[in-house]
Formats: structure tokens, sequence, C-alpha cells
């Protein structure tokens, strides 16, 4: 073997001649060919695959939808509508792109439903996490620009709300708003700014989802019992047996977001946008795209201007440091009754939360805006650090293949009779 | 159906001539996923195509109702410019009369001409893509009566043809009809 090539174990010359000098191959070999995977995923596990086909849908449909839409805000609805009915397949094209949005949305948020339950947060996955938490933030950010470019009524009067929201800041705000809009309202020069970072944050998103797979395969995938496997008896290599159970989960996806693009293509919308943006009419309602919601609802829950972008802003934040503030030992929810239910109420309270949101700012919406918000923080500074150290969980499991593969006897009874794994 | 092919053994090796169950599903997977790689590509590609609006100007209608003997217009024609010239009698037996041999690019009158007066022609120079002289009664028409290209000097005649200079070709004649005697569609 000569020194500086890889020594690759392909035997298709042509393979093996690029592997040795670049072991892609060899690469992919080992994560997603070999690398082994708990047995025991549930359907939870598939979102992590959908969420980067979906990057990769939302990628393309884009590319392409920039080929024929326009920058200007003289040009920019009608370049949008050009498409709709001029361009071969621009329509299925758009429509793909802006449902698509709303994909990204719900298989991230069941993602992360995925991490909270399961506490793939916890140690050593604190970083894998906190990269999480990043997409989710630079996603927000690309599908907030993304909404105004069609510049609808919605896509004005929204980039009017939250750019607005910045001049809260004290002493520099008004400065920092200024900055942004390029301009002392939202016009040309904001849209054409949103246009050019619109196509660039999607391909940080690429590298950051490169460090968040990266740091998974280090530390492995977390698993249902939310307990560390124990040898190859507790795992299977990543294909066939998840390339398989993927393409299940892709066929699934794929239903949903064709019955969306197909049969429902505006109702995720709002038909305000479908109106010019016209700066001297302002909607009725002012709605953000419905992944905004609950976040929305944090916004104007506290009647502080300053407050309300503050703790809005945490809302995020506090995800950040999650894996500082659950103090349990115990990874997965299953075996944390009390825990267990607040998380439930949590994601109840979720969607309560985007319910309020879209509601007009006043009367028994903003009481139950301020009481879910409440729950949302408290449950991740109160409850789950008190309940870490207070909680009785359950027995763990002693290993992930021990209740399956010990050979004989129903489950439950022989697990029962086993001796279990020290919490 | 079910007689052309021997019934596969359940499990253990099956070698057969045929394949293996095994084969046959993995050939139709890889069929189908052929085809649905296609059906989600095609989109993408022919959305690049000309859209409908593209489409909808890639036709010109041209009203030859006030064009005079002698006269000749330019209309826009697929971003391109296209010289419709109404032949008096003299141009047309000047170009009917020319040998073919002294043609760079031998092509009868008649061939270009739906209707003898009128001449329908690309305005773009076969040499390099200049537009050529001779729409305005004060241009230099060269020396047949035709165009003048003033970047290298090709001379068209009255039948838009290359007579003298670089140019390789005729000037093109687009596809063009005549939807009543006063008015054509180009394209």
């Amino acid at each position: 073997m000569a020194i500086g090539l890889h020594d690759s174990e392909f035997k298709n010359p042509v393979i093996r001649w690029v592997d040795q000098r670049l072991p892609v191959f060899t690469m992919m070999q080992k994560e997603y060919g070999t690398f082994p995977t708990p047995r025991n995923f549930n359907y939870f596990w598939n979102f992590g695959a959908l969420a980067m086909v979906n990057l990769m849908i939302m990628i393309a449909t884009g590319i392409f939808l920039s080929m024929h839409y326009t920058a200007h805000t003289s040009y920019a609805f009608d370049s949008v509508e050009r498409i709709m009915r001029d361009v071969n397949f621009g329509w299925l094209i758009r429509y793909v792109h802006m449902n698509g949005a709303s994909m990204f949305f719900i298989v991230v948020m069941i993602h992360i439903w995925r991490g909270l339950y399961y506490g793939s947060y916890k140690a050593p996955r604190e970083l894998l996490w906190i990269l999480g938490v990043i997409i989710y933030l630079l996603m927000m950010a690309t599908a907030f620009m993304g909404y105004v470019l069609p510049w609808g009524q919605m896509s004005f009067w929204g980039a009017t709300v939250i750019t607005n929201l910045f001049s809260a800041i004290p002493l520099v705000g008004e400065h920092i708003v200024v900055w942004l809009w390029g301009g002392f309202s939202v016009d040309n020069p904001t849209l054409n700014r949103f246009f050019s970072l619109h196509y660039l944050l999607p391909f940080v998103i690429v590298g950051v989802v490169f460090l968040h797979v990266a740091a998974l395969h280090i530390t492995g995938s977390n698993n249902p019992l939310g307990i560390d496997p124990k040898g190859p008896q507790d795992t299977l290599p990543f294909h066939p047996y998840y390339t398989a159970k993927d393409s299940f989960g892709l066929v699934v996806y794929f239903i949903v977001f064709a019955f969306l693009v197909f049969f429902m293509p505006n109702y995720l919308g709002h038909a305000d946008n479908y109106i010019p943006a016209n700066p001297l009419v302002t909607p009725a309602h002012i709605v953000p795209e419905w992944y905004f919601l609950p976040f929305y609802a944090v916004l104007r829950a506290v009647p502080d201007k300053l407050g309300g972008v503050l703790l809005m802003f945490g809302a995020i934040a506090v995800l950040f440091i999650l894996p500082w503030l659950d103090t349990s030992k115990v990874r997965s929810m299953r075996f944390r009754p009390l825990a267990k239910w607040f998380l439930i109420l949590w994601g109840l309270n979720f969607f309560v939360l985007m319910w309020a949101g879209a509601m007009p700012a006043e009367g028994i919406y903003v009481t139950i805006s301020r009481l879910a918000t409440a729950y949302y923080f408290a449950y991740f500074l109160v409850i789950l650090p008190v309940l870490g150290r207070l909680e009785r969980p359950l027995k763990l499991p002693e290993s992930i293949a021990m209740p399956v593969l010990r050979g004989g006897g129903p489950v439950l009874a022989g697990a029962a009779a086993k001796p279990m794994e020290k919490a | 159906m079910g007689d052309a092919v021997a019934p596969a053994g359940h499990g253990a090796g099956d070698h057969e001539a045929g394949g293996t169950r095994r084969d046959f599903l993995g050939l139709t997977t890889t069929a189908f996923a052929a085809l649905g790689v296609g059906a989600v590509v095609w989109p993408f590609i022919h959305s690049m195509n000309p859209a409908r609006d593209v489409l909808a100007l890639a036709s010109t209608e041209v009203d030859l109702s006030k064009i005079e003997v002698g006269q000749a217009v330019t209309v826009m024609w697929r971003g391109k410019p296209v010289f419709v010239r109404r032949r008096g009698a003299e141009e047309i037996t000047a170009a009917r009369a020319t040998p073919l041999s002294e043609l760079k690019d031998p092509a009868p009158d008649q061939g270009r001409v739906q209707r003898d007066e009128w001449l329908v022609v690309v305005g773009v120079c076969t040499h390099l893509g200049c537009v050529p002289l001779g729409q305005k009664p004060t241009d230099a028409r060269g020396n047949f009566g035709g165009w003048f290209c003033p970047c290298h000097g090709s001379h068209y005649d009255t039948s838009g043809r290359i007579r003298l200079g670089p140019a390789p070709t005729n000037l093109a004649v687009p596809e063009y009809t005549f939807t009543s005697p006063t008015q054509i569609r180009i394209g």
C-alpha cells in the first residue's frame, strides 16, 4: 500500500481507485451500511431521515423556482403568478415548495418530540441536541424570509411586524431595524436581501445537518428504552434493516405530502397572501404561518414589547440548555411515570399555544396564552429540574435485546422474573 | 402467465434458468424506481423549457394593408428583427433573372416567397449576426438592391440572397402564413 493512499476494501477497480484517494465509499459503507443501530427503534426514529429528504426537496424546488422568480417589489407577485400559470409544471414546483415548508416543520417537530420523550438530549448527546436547535432556528429564519418573497399582503405585513420587533431593543433598536430594512420601511431593499439570504441559509442548514449527523455517529443513536446498547446483540446494521424501514416511512411521508400538494395546497396558507402587498392597507388579522403560531402566542402574551420579544426568543433559548435542566439519570419517559405526563401535557399545551397564536390578542385568548406560556417555561425551568431529583423511576430493563431475545415464554412474565438493571 | 414461469420452490436454493423470486422482485423494483426517478425529474427539466407566455409571444401578426409597393417594415419576432418588404415588379424580375450559378447559396426566388410581392426574411446577417441595412429608403442597399450589412460587407439581393461578402447563406425565411390577403402570422 503506497503511503498516503487509504486502504480500501472495495474490489471494483473504479470504485477502489476513487476510494483510495477519497474514501467516500468506505465512509458510506461505515456510516450508512454497517453502522450498528439499536434494534428496537420505533417509527419516531424515521423522522430524522424524513427531515433530510425534505431538505433536499426544498433545495431542488427552490432552485428551480428561483429560475423564474423576480425579487423586485414591482414584479415579485406577478412572477409567482407567472410560475403558477405559464411555467411548465410551475404550479407543481411552487406547491411542493410551499407545502414542503409545512411538511418540514411537521417532520422536525415530531423529530424534536422524539428527543424530548426519549431523553435524546441527555448526556452524551448534548451537542447533538444543540446542533439540532440551531437547525431549527435556521429553518425558522429561512421560512420567514421565504414567506416574504411572494410579496402578498401577509408577506409584507408579517415582515413589517417581525422586523419591527427589533425596535424593542433599547438604544440601538431603531437603528437595527433601519439597517435590517435597508430603508425606512419594508420595501425593495428588504425583499432583495431576504431573497439572497433565503437562498443562502438552506446551504448553511446542510452544513449544520452534516455536523448533526456526525455528532450522532460518535455517540450512536438513542433508542426507546433509553439504555445503551451492550454489544452486537443489541444492534442491527443500518443497511438493510433501517434503509428498508426508512423507505417504508418515506412512502407514508410522500402520501401525506402528496395529499397536501394535490388536494389541499392552500389549506395551510392564508388567503390574504393572494392579495398583492399594499403598504397602506393592513389586514384585519395578521397571522404568521402555522409553525410560528406558538411563538407568536408567547410574544403577545407579555404586555411589554421588549418583554414579549425576549420571552419569544427565550422559548427557543430554553431548548439550548435543556440537557442541563433535566437532572434525571433516566433517559426515556417510558420509565419516568410522573415526568411522562408532564411532558405529554407540555405537548398538548404546545397545540394550545398554536391555537391561541391564531386568535386575536384580546379577552380570554390573552389569558389562555399567558397560562400556556407559563406552563411552557415551567416544564423546562421548574418541573424537569425538580422531578429529576424527586421522581422514583421504573426499573430499567437489563439490556435492549434481553426482553425480546431471551427465548421461550411470554415476554411480560419473563421480564418480571428477570433481575433488572439498576436505574 | 403462470404457465410460463416454473413454480419456484419456497425458500431454499432456487437456481433455475429464469432466476429466483428475489431476482424478479429486485428487477421490477429497480424498473419502477427508474420510472419514479424519471417522473420526479421530468417536471424540473420541463420547467426550464419555454413557458406558456414565451410560447404565446412566439407568433407575431403583421398587418400588410398599410405597406406600399417598394416599402419595407421591420417587426420583432422571437426577439429578432424580421424584414417584410413589398416588392415592386423590377425587384421581382431582377430576383428571378439571376442565374443560380451566380449564387453562393443557390435558391430560386419562387421558393423563397409565397406571394411574389411579399418578401419575409429574418433580418439577421448569416455571417456574424448584425442587422443589415436596407429597410429605410435612405439606407445603403448594397450592389444588388436588397440589403447591405455594414459589419463585414455582405450584400443581399431583392430576394434576400447572399451575393457578395462573407455571409455563407441567404437571409433566413421564417415560417409564416397569410391569414388574410392583408395579414400574415409569422411563427
